[in-house]
């Protein structure tokens, strides 16, 4: 029942906002609903609910081991949500709040879905909700960005449909009755028929992939974060991206039960590494500071596939970096946010200077930089360590050191944007503007706490959060 | 059970695929898709057993891709006051032969491909690779947002085409495809609503050049 209120209501709350007259007040429903929705989840965290096998949506160990970040992200977001809308109120939020809580409901659904089609059912609901919140600042190069997301977001979600269908004639085919849940299908095991096993497995690889944003499907990204809104990309980095990688990992045991585990542990491998590859070299390029981090989402992307092809240990690693990732992503995009706001531009040819306009907001930057560039003692450093452990322990010594050479670009990559944004003396043009952009505390806590998250959760993982993705690990590698 | 009258059916599906392929006309191209959607929404009653789901999926069809989104295209169409597709990125004589090409490898794939036996002798798997197919070759070939929307849901009668091998054993996810009609539907809302937008923005622009001079 309360696993199911987790999608109700901020659903509920999106449709009051829809009604609800007041531009002024509605922004309220954002830290409501996500204060209620938190609430929830850390009932069912801390007392997870029995799981009954043919349940199609339940909130079941892997959703256990992922949901609460997502939850806990999208309240310290709404946070800074409702000050950031009280800035922005020349623009309508009637439909910007309702898409925000619809996205958080769907993606609650999307984490419990333990059904092939529910799973894609609300993927794809998610990212039709998601297009008003790329389309906020109306400008015509947001809409550009909108129209390209909707184009490969919509294509990947073709493919992960059609991967579905292949799925289903799989199990038709080794004699199913017609049950996609993805417990009566791993039950199937070697009975599923490999040939469609396999072509599921690279249109869903294809599809899911896409709405994860890895390489070479990953086009929509930077200019999607590069036009949107800090929060939006906040939650699509931290949320969004987790639901895609979940599905992946609930397919791979489908595949795996199958018999074809080491092909999808190799595939996943190899997109893994390219997508690193891919963003540390764009990373290199790059002078935007928001798509910066959109390239570097794309990296933290191809981190967490290659966790999840290198075993339970690997899995293990990457649910831990989903955690770790979210949190300092989100810390980066509300502060890159504010520093976008003050200095009028995302590109380090306009801006420089900015530790002396918005001292609060680049010190948070350069941390979070450092953070999410795996600098101890924040938590990617710890997690990514664990991805290394796991890769070196099963025997993946070329593929640790092209990830280790990744890092390393990718380091240099975002030092040389956000050192350059943030060092020097700030342009004339610069200084004029940022004076209407005070750093007020509502939009400067909320990417702290964040940072001070990854930092707890770094140093101090909590023992019941490591157990839950243990657990989760246990469901998704059964013993034989 | 009438077999050939499905692969009659799915034989006309793959010849609209290549009128589209070839045309430069936007009107002709939304035509072929519509055409091609109500074969397709025709389809599933003419396979055996339709009981009320299958005919909702029909009648869902039929609706949506056969009137409903071709109609709202052509009122995009109207909009934004383009009807010919000039410079694709790939010709018309190049996506035609590609298209006949990937019609012939989809063929000849679908034999390499485990089918149960009551689904070897129709056409449903070529015909839903060769269409997947066209509607890439279309999204990836085109530069007008409206030839790239057409190219999508022809890329989702391909997907719908394969589901039809699923209607009996699992409705549930051909019925979810009918929620890519939604995005379709989204695509559109976008080419208005931009048109709209630009067309203030430029009223807005020449108010403002009045005014300073």
């Amino acid at each position: 029942m309360k696993s199911l209120l987790l999608i109700l209501v901020p659903l509920v709350a999106a449709a009051v906002a829809l009604v609800l007259p007041g531009q002024r007040r509605r922004p309220l429903l954002l830290p409501v609903a996500g204060l209620i929705h938190a609430v929830l989840t850390l009932w069912l965290f801390v007392d997870p609910p029995e799981v009954e096998a043919g349940a199609w949506l339940a909130f079941d160990p892997l959703a256990r081991a992922v949901l609460p970040v997502v939850s806990l992200l999208f309240l310290v977001c709404s946070w800074y949500g409702v000050n950031y809308l009280r800035i922005r109120a020349e623009r309508p939020n009637r439909i910007f709040i309702a898409a925000m809580l619809a996205v958080l409901g769907l993606l609650s659904a999307g984490h419990q879905a333990r059904h092939v089609g529910m799973l894609w059912i609300f993927t794809e609901a998610v990212t039709l909700a998601a297009v008003p919140l790329l389309h906020f600042n109306g400008t015509p190069r947001a809409f550009e960005a909108t129209w390209k997301y909707l184009l490969v977001g919509g294509t990947g979600i073709a493919l992960s449909l059609l991967g579905s269908l292949c799925l289903g004639y799989a199990s038709l085919y080794g004699g199913g009755d017609g049950q996609l849940t993805f417990v009566a299908l791993t039950g199937q095991g070697a009975c599923l028929s490999r040939p469609w096993v396999l072509i599921a497995w690279v249109l869903l690889l294809v599809g899911y992939g896409t709405k994860m944003g890895l390489a070479p499907m990953h086009t929509w990204k930077p200019e999607a974060y590069g036009e949107a809104p800090a929060i939006v990309g906040a939650i699509l980095a931290g949320g969004v991206t987790s639901v895609a990688f979940t599905a992946l990992l609930r397919v791979r045991a489908v595949v795996a039960a199958a018999g074809a585990g080491a092909v999808a542990d190799h595939t996943l491998l190899a997109i893994g590494l390219f997508s690193m590859l891919v963003a540390a070299l764009f990373l290199l390029g790059t002078r935007d500071f928001k798509r910066m981090l959109a390239y570097s989402s794309v990296e933290h992307m191809g981190i967490l596939t290659i966790g999840a092809s290198l075993g339970p240990a690997g899995v293990a690693a990457a649910l831990f970096h989903v955690w770790s990732n979210g949190l300092t992503k989100g810390a980066l995009f509300l502060s890159a946010g504010n520093i976008r706001r003050a200095a009028g531009s995302p590109s380090m040819d306009d801006v420089r200077g900015m530790s002396v306009l918005t001292p609060h907001s680049a010190a948070i930057f350069v941390t979070g930089m450092f953070a999410v560039t795996a600098c101890p003692p924040f938590g990617p450093f710890f997690s990514e360590l664990k991805v290394l452990r796991a890769a070196l322990e099963t025997g993946h010594g070329w593929a640790t050191a092209l990830f280790l050479g990744c890092l390393l670009l990718a380091f240099f990559g975002l030092t040389r944007v956000v050192f350059g944004i943030v060092d020097g003396r700030p342009r004339p043009a610069t200084k004029a503007g940022s004076r209407r952009f005070g750093e007020t505390a509502g939009v400067i806590l909320p990417p702290l706490v964040l940072l001070a998250l990854s930092l707890w959760l770094g140093l101090f993982t909590p023992a019941m959060v490591s157990d839950a993705w243990t657990a989760a690990v246990t469901q998704l590698y059964p013993a034989p | 059970m009438n077999n050939s009258n499905l692969n009659l059916l799915i034989g006309l599906a793959m010849g609209l695929n290549l009128l589209a392929l070839g045309t430069s006309r936007l009107p002709a191209l939304i035509r072929a898709m519509s055409v091609q959607g109500v074969i397709l929404g025709v389809m599933p009653i003419l396979m055996e057993r339709p009981d009320w789901r299958v005919l909702l999926v029909a009648l869902a069809t039929i609706g949506g891709k056969g009137l409903l989104i071709p109609g709202l295209l052509r009122r995009a169409m109207r909009t934004v006051q383009i009807d010919r597709e000039l410079e694709p990125l790939i010709g018309f004589v190049p996506s035609l032969l590609l298209g006949a090409g990937g019609t012939i490898a989809a063929l000849a794939l679908t034999h390499l491909l485990p089918l149960l036996p009551e689904h070897a002798g129709m056409l449903l798997v070529p015909g839903a690779l060769a269409t997947v197919l066209t509607g890439f070759i279309l999204l990836i070939g085109r530069t007008k947002a409206i030839s790239q929307v057409c190219g999508y849901l022809i890329l989702e009668n391909g997907i719908y085409l394969f589901g039809l091998l699923l209607i009996h054993a699992m409705p549930l996810l051909v019925e979810a495809g009918v929620l890519l009609d939604l995005t379709v539907g989204v695509f559109i809302l976008g080419i208005i609503v931009d048109r709209i937008q630009r067309a203030f923005d430029s009223l807005d622009t020449r108010k403002l050049t009045a005014l300073h001079e």
